[in-house]
């Protein structure tokens, strides 16, 4: 079985993350990046499904698309024990939008010949969390997704589900698109044999040539969304705070819910 | 005027506050047609004509409640080719998000997701990296699709009777790929929906696993119930109800975050909340630097003074 785990390199969210003023793309370039923490639940699934496995036979690769440094990405799923990397890096994908995104994706899996493709719930960043519904869309593969918890069974894949009003089971049958949330496992951290086997993995980088794209249908000119303005939100004002030595706390903050008619 | 569609966010009829909003908002862009997926149309006619719903378009093949979303993204795909709208509005949801997804690659069309407002002209207003930033944004091709989180616009009444068309979709067999198995209803707690809540009162790491303060507070205050992911992540309440960037974003008017310390993960999630209350016994946690009103102090000591107080105001 062939598992592919998309996974994104995204601005570190505890650095400053900030946008381009020249085209308010979101900067991933000039800032420190990191591989998506949400993708590594999508990693430890893959490698947990294959060790699972009895056949020999399974490999995990690890997909990314994005500039340069987002072979960072590529290299700590290798170093948590995916056995391949492909990296597609092209100066016109910048800018493109989640379409577009999904596109190159959908691209990259077909000529993997994914059985399994597995996403995190969503990016740090973006965070739109569509990406493996478009995929699924233009592969026409099954989606089963936000998986709290996973089962492979030969070819059948299931997934627990839990939703706002109801706890579901989700199934599918392979070649398939899953996806798994934060509660899914506890991603392994990389070994110190791993980071060192990591460096003699196999990583092949792709141009949009190698896809059958072209320039054209990526990137930010041809994005469908635009956007149109970037505001850094203005700091909250300085709030009151009280210390609660002899039990007065309580008082003070109903009289701040009843001063701001919250009672 | 052109047709807005509205897919209508309901339980057997009962329809959610967030469509009254969605209807709310697609007045501003046009003519509202709501699109009914699923039994229960008649029930849910009054609350979407009281929102100026101008038409209903019902969709009841069973193919569409059994297999997820792919069937109902194929059937919006019809609905979309005869009534031609300028705009599609969802609500931002889980599965609200993967049909625009899906609509959004079948129509050849951009996708703007978790919209905070939305404009006359179709202006998106959005709140990305732990709400540190706000983004505006517009479709620029095809029918531009829009997913609008809850509290977005406040539901204004304008009364129409809509007449409720009946559509015959198909459903291919290749949408029929991914099937729900079996669904355990949750119990319901009797509190609002987190992300539809007016006030929030959220526990962390600070309860040392005991919520009865927590929810007593909030059942005083009629408060919705969030946690932290460190409270979640302890098994000490469950993960539906975590507030953060990997659980909930909330907005409510007022947010209480007890035994919070104010990760960057759980700010992801509450930071745009218009009034921000928090408790904690370190000084020092970086939550008192949101806040509106602070007070250092045992969640244990405090919250159930508060209760008893705000229970005595309110009777």
């Amino acid at each position: 079985m062939k598992i592919v785990v998309c996974a994104k390199f995204v601005p570190d969210a505890t650095a400053d993350r900030r946008f381009r003023s020249e085209d308010n793309t979101v900067d991933r370039a000039g800032v420190d990046g990191l591989l998506s923490e949400l993708d590594e639940y999508a990693i430890e699934t893959a490698l947990t499904v294959k060790e699972a496995g009895d056949s020999g036979d399974t490999a995990v690769t690890i997909l990314t698309v994005g500039p340069e440094q987002a072979a960072d990405a590529v290299k700590k799923g290798l170093q948590m024990g995916a056995d391949a990397g492909v990296h597609v890096v092209d100066d016109a994908i910048h800018g493109s939008d989640a379409v577009a995104t999904s596109l190159i994706l959908s691209k990259a899996l077909a000529k993997l010949e994914a059985d399994l493709v597995v996403f995190g719930m969503g990016s740090t960043d973006g965070s739109m969390g569509v990406i493996p519904a478009m995929v699924s869309e233009r592969l026409g593969l099954p989606a089963v997704t936000l998986g709290s918890e996973v089962t492979v069974d030969g070819q059948t894949v299931r997934i627990r589900r839990d939703g706002d009003t109801a706890s579901d089971t989700i199934e599918g049958t392979l070649p398939l698109v899953l996806s798994v949330s934060d509660q899914a496992n506890e991603p392994r951290y990389p070994s110190f044999k791993g980071i060192m086997a990591a460096k003699k993995k196999p990583v092949e980088t792709w141009s949009l040539a190698d896809l059958e794209l072209t320039p054209e249908q990526v990137g930010g000119s041809s994005a469908w969304t635009e956007v149109v303005e970037v505001t850094a939100r203005p700091p909250r004002t300085a709030g009151t705070i009280v210390t609660d030595e002899d039990g007065s706390g309580a008082a003070e903050l109903v009289g701040f819910l009843s001063t701001n008619k919250f009672l | 005027m052109s047709n807005v569609l509205v897919l209508v966010d309901h339980t057997a009829g009962t329809v959610r506050k967030t469509t009254a909003e969605l209807l709310t908002i697609a007045r501003r862009l046009g003519e509202p047609v709501a699109v009914f997926i699923g039994e229960g149309v008649q029930d849910a006619l009054p609350a979407l004509g009281q929102y100026g719903a101008t038409k209903v378009i019902a969709l009841t093949n069973p193919d569409l409640a059994q297999y997820l979303v792919a069937p109902k993204a194929e059937a919006l795909q019809q609905v979309a080719a005869k009534v031609e709208p300028s705009a599609i509005l969802i609500s931002s949801n889980a599965e609200g998000k993967e049909i625009a997804a899906r609509l959004a690659v079948k129509l050849e069309s951009g996708l703007i997701t978790d919209a905070v407002d939305v404009q006359e002209g179709g202006v998106t207003t959005q709140s990305v990296f732990a709400g540190n930033y706000t983004v505006q944004a517009n479709v620029t091709h095809g029918t531009p699709i829009i997913t609008v989180k809850p509290n977005a616009a406040t539901p204004e009444v304008a009364e129409t009777s809509p007449e409720v068309e009946e559509f015959d979709v198909t459903v291919s067999d290749a949408a029929k790929t991914a099937r729900i198995t079996d669904s355990k209803p949750r119990a319901a707690t009797g509190r609002p929906e987190l992300t539809e809540a007016a006030i929030i009162v959220s526990g962390g790491r600070g309860t040392g696993g005991d919520f009865g303060p927590i929810e007593a507070f909030a059942d005083s205050l009629g408060a919705a119930v969030g946690a932290s992911r460190a409270a979640v992540d302890s098994g000490w309440y469950p993960h539906a109800y975590q507030v953060g960037q990997t659980g909930k974003t909330v907005s409510p008017q007022l947010y209480v975050a007890a035994g919070i310390s104010g990760a960057i993960q759980h700010r992801a999630g509450m930071q745009t909340s218009k009034t921000i209350v928090a408790i904690n016994k370190d000084p020092e946690a970086p939550i008192f630097e949101l806040v509106d009103f602070g007070v250092v102090g045992d969640l244990h000591k405090v919250l159930p003074t508060a209760t008893e107080e705000v229970t005595k105001r309110k009777s």
